[in-house]
């Protein structure tokens, strides 16, 4: 029995002071030497509990061992044949709580660098040129027709799992630019666009039709798309609806929803503004309300876009925050000022109805409540006045209603998620199957990756059975 | 890809694009719209549909020079291409047989009111079209709106063509009469539509107005194009852009417009600025058609 090797490679970074300047991607990645000695940490066990912790089975072992051994080709084979997105898998994804938390080597000391070997490969491909493509399980054209609604990790998933299977897919995305929160929400530092762009393109390279511009449920209805000549239908329209506080001065103009902000920044890159045409305002001070990922996405990105002073508003304590702790950690490295156990109540402007500040409350944890967090309660005579020149909402998104309200048959929860069946996705309208944020609500890449392959094989095995294949 | 099949400039600040989109032409109805993307680099911009044609393929949408995208957009010409036009997107403008409609068309919004009018008539309603612009030199497709209407009214600031005065006038009148009109439409400038507004309030009438609040995206993901109607926050793209004027805030509708007003201007000005130090596109001059 070899010594296992308990010292993980530690990922290079981006000096923070460097960071406030630059949209530049703040994980530099490893460099071969360092790869291979991650790699070489992995003792293959033979039960493989990381492939179970992995929600799209890549077979992770394998394409570790290919790459210690300097095999890149089949490392990128063997990882592609799981996972058509595993340059941006192994930059979002949360593999401590997947992948990484099921490694042995991780119960003595630093698991496997999973996450960061999956990068490493997929960047090599971008480097050295696409690698030919692992063998499609049937390259035999079935001749049926899917349409896909979405662009998003489920969208592509789903995609690239029908057109392997010899289905003709067309995606319909109603945003200009593919990849849903991966290209209007994810900032670049985190997920750079060209690791996007190449990936939507190899999925485009499968055979599949991308139709941007198409606005499911106005530019063409469900019940349209069923009788124009496609059997099945996938929705990944993901839940991009965003939510307000409904505090009273929540219009004035200054205050974005993380969405609107993000898509400014992203989407229409508005921090190359005016050389880039769409606006956005960032005053001095910024405050983002919410403890998740997507505030921390926020803060980090109006640091970056010029502001002086950047506070994050959340009402629980740092413990209870959902972001990751690596983006917390990031966030509070580049100076994001965490205000917690802070809760706003209203938002006050000036004449021109701008923002100006913000009226909130001191908290403080009382009894758990039903997630098991402690509620927090407001402290009685703790208002106070936050100066601040823009606000940003960030304290979620539900699916967007467009979709249901145009399909009939199509049941939804009462949180507006489309119901389906978690298995296989499909929904109680014939034909129809959902998967990722639009069943789930906001959720992760990897688990919506996951709806849109267990998705793909059911319509798989839907359009076999038709032709009694 | 989206190619011009033709240009018209319908007054020197006001032009009309006629434009290949067969999937959106198919769908449109009246009061929807689309979001314009000119090219890569380009905003998101939503137009009203003024026309469209399913059996040619085609939509035609009319704008005013107002700030750098309108100008540019005000450049090009018939073969040229706009990168993404996203539609039809918004509520259509609810259209049934209701008696007797005005419909009120200021500046620019002469082009959203008329294929509303249309549909006004041909569901059988009676249709009185007022038309306002500052000046006779700003007023566009007079005979169009006056072949779908049963009374025609026309009136500019200056009174150099048609009545002298602003629609309010005009609008006040009918609606004094006895019977009075049954529904009230009314689209331009979010002033001009506010004292439409004002006017219809002590008659009781229905009365429509279609709100242009900034927009990003078109299809509510992000809530850049919130109202406030009754007292709710409604996004315009999504559950508008029609809404009843005596329930909207227009004080937060003309802030909200305002709110990049430092930055527009700064783009204008460089973009003027480029193009006086940029050679003339050749056949740019030429783009003038036949109105
Ligand atoms: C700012 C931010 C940061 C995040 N960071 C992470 C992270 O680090 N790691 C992680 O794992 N997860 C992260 N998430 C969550 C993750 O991005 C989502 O769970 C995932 O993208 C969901 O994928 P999806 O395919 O279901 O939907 P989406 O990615 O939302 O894609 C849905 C697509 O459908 C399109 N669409 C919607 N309606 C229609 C229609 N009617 N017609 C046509 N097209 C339509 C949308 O335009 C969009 O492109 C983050 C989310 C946000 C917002
Ligand atoms: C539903 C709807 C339909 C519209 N239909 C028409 C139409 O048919 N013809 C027409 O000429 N105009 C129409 N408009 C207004 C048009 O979108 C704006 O004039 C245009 O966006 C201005 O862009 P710009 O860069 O030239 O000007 P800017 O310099 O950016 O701005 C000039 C003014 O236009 C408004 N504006 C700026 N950006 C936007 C935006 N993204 N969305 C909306 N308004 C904005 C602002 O109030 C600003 O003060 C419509 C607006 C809406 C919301
Ligand atoms: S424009 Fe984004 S929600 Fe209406």
């Amino acid at each position: 029995m070899p010594r296992v090797d308990t010292h993980r490679e530690p990922m290079p970074k981006l000096e923070p002071s460097a960071r406030r300047e630059t949209f530049e991607e703040v994980a530099v990645g490893y460099e071969q030497a360092t790869a291979e000695h991650e790699a070489s940490r992995c003792i293959l066990c033979p039960r493989q509990p990381c492939v179970g912790g992995c929600p799209v089975g890549v077979d992770i072992p394998q394409f570790v061992k290919a790459l210690r051994e300097k095999d890149m080709p089949a490392a990128v084979r063997i990882l592609k044949s799981k996972n058509s997105l595993p340059g941006i898998c192994g930059r979002v994804c949360p593999q401590e709580s997947q992948c990484e938390r099921q490694c042995v080597i991780g119960k003595l000391g630093a698991p496997i660098a999973i996450g960061r070997l999956e990068r490493y490969v997929a960047d090599w491909e971008m480097a050295h040129g696409p690698v030919a493509a692992a063998a499609p399980t049937s390259s035999q054209p079935s001749g049926k027709r899917v349409a896909v609604v979405g662009s998003g990790p489920a969208g592509l998933t789903a995609s690239a799992d029908l057109a392997k299977s010899g289905h003709q897919v067309t995606i319909f995305e109603s945003l200009h630019t593919p990849g849903g929160v991966l290209a209007y929400g994810i900032p670049e530092f985190r997920l750079p666009q060209r690791i996007v762009k190449t990936e939507v393109e190899y999925v485009c390279s499968l055979g599949v039709e991308m139709r941007l511009n198409w606005v499911v449920g106005k530019t063409i209805t469900i019940d349209e798309i069923l009788s124009d000549g496609y059997q099945a239908v996938f929705l990944g329209t993901g839940a991009g609806l965003p939510q307000f506080l409904n505090l009273p001065g929540e219009n004035y103009g200054g205050i974005y929803s993380s969405n609107e902000f993000l898509t400014r920044i992203n989407l229409m890159k508005a921090y190359l503004f005016p050389s880039y045409r769409t606006p956005i305002n960032i005053g001095q001070v910024v405050a983002v309300i919410g403890g998740g990922n997507v505030a921390m996405d926020s803060a980090r990105c109006a640091l970056r876009s010029g502001a002086r002073e950047v506070y994050l508003v959340y009402r629980r304590s740092r413990t209870e925050m959902p972001a990751r702790e690596e983006e917390i950690e990031n966030a509070l490295e580049e100076g994001v000022i965490f205000k917690l156990l802070t809760n706003p109540r209203k938002f006050l402007g000036n004449d021109q109805g701008q923002v100006t500040g913000m009226e909130c409350v001191e908290m403080e944890l009382g009894e758990p409540d039903q997630s098991g967090r402690r509620r927090p309660v407001v402290k009685p005579g703790s208002e106070f006045v936050m100066k601040v020149d823009t606000v940003v909402v960030a304290v979620g998104t539900t699916p967007h209603p467009l979709v249901p309200s145009t399909t009939p048959g199509l049941t939804v929860s009462a949180h507006g998620t489309i119901a389906a069946d978690e298995g296989s996705g499909q929904t109680t309208r014939p034909a129809v199957w959902a998967g990722g944020d639009a069943t789930t609500g906001s959720a992760t890449v990897i688990s919506a990756m996951g709806a849109g392959r267990r998705a793909a094989a059911a319509i798989d095995h839907y359009l076999r059975k038709g032709t009694g294949g | 890809m989206h190619r011009i099949l033709r240009k018209e400039d319908l007054t020197p600040s006001v032009h009309l694009l006629e434009i290949e989109a067969p999937a959106i032409a198919r769908k449109a109805k009246a009061g929807q719209f689309v979001m314009v993307r000119l090219d890569e680099a380009g905003e998101r911009i939503p137009l009203t549909l003024a026309d469209w044609a399913p059996q040619a393929g085609s939509i035609t949408l009319v704008f005013l020079e107002v700030g750098r995208e309108t100008n540019m957009l005000a450049k090009l010409c018939a073969g040229d291409y706009l990168t993404d036009v996203a539609g039809p997107l918004g509520q259509p403008t609810h259209i049934e047989k209701f008696g007797t409609v005005v419909c009120v068309g200021g500046g620019v919004g002469v082009a959203a009111i008329a294929p509303i009018a249309r549909s006004m008539n041909e569901a059988g309603n009676r249709v009185v079209s007022i038309m306002g612009a500052r000046s006779s030199n700003l007023l566009f497709w007079e005979d169009r709106l006056k072949s779908v209407s049963h009374e025609f009214i026309v009136i500019t600031d200056d009174g150099s063509h048609g009545r002298h005065g602003v629609v309010t006038q005009p609008l006040k009148e009918v609606l004094e009469r006895a019977p009075g009109p049954d529904r009230v439409i009314a689209i331009g400038p979010a002033v001009m539509m506010k004292f439409c507004a004002l006017t219809a309030r002590p008659f009781s009438v229905k009365t429509i107005v279609s709100l242009n609040p900034i927009m990003v995206d078109g299809t509510g993901m992000c809530g850049s194009c919130r109202v406030s109607v009754a007292g709710q926050t409604r996004f315009a793209c999504l559950d508008g852009p029609d809404f009843d004027a005596q329930d909207v805030d227009w004080d937060l509708l003309l802030n909200r417009l305002r709110t990049y007003a430092d930055k527009e201007k700064q783009a204008l000005e460089m973009w003027r600025r480029q193009c006086a130090s940029a050679p003339a596109r050749e056949g740019e001059s030429s783009g003038h058609a036949q109105g």
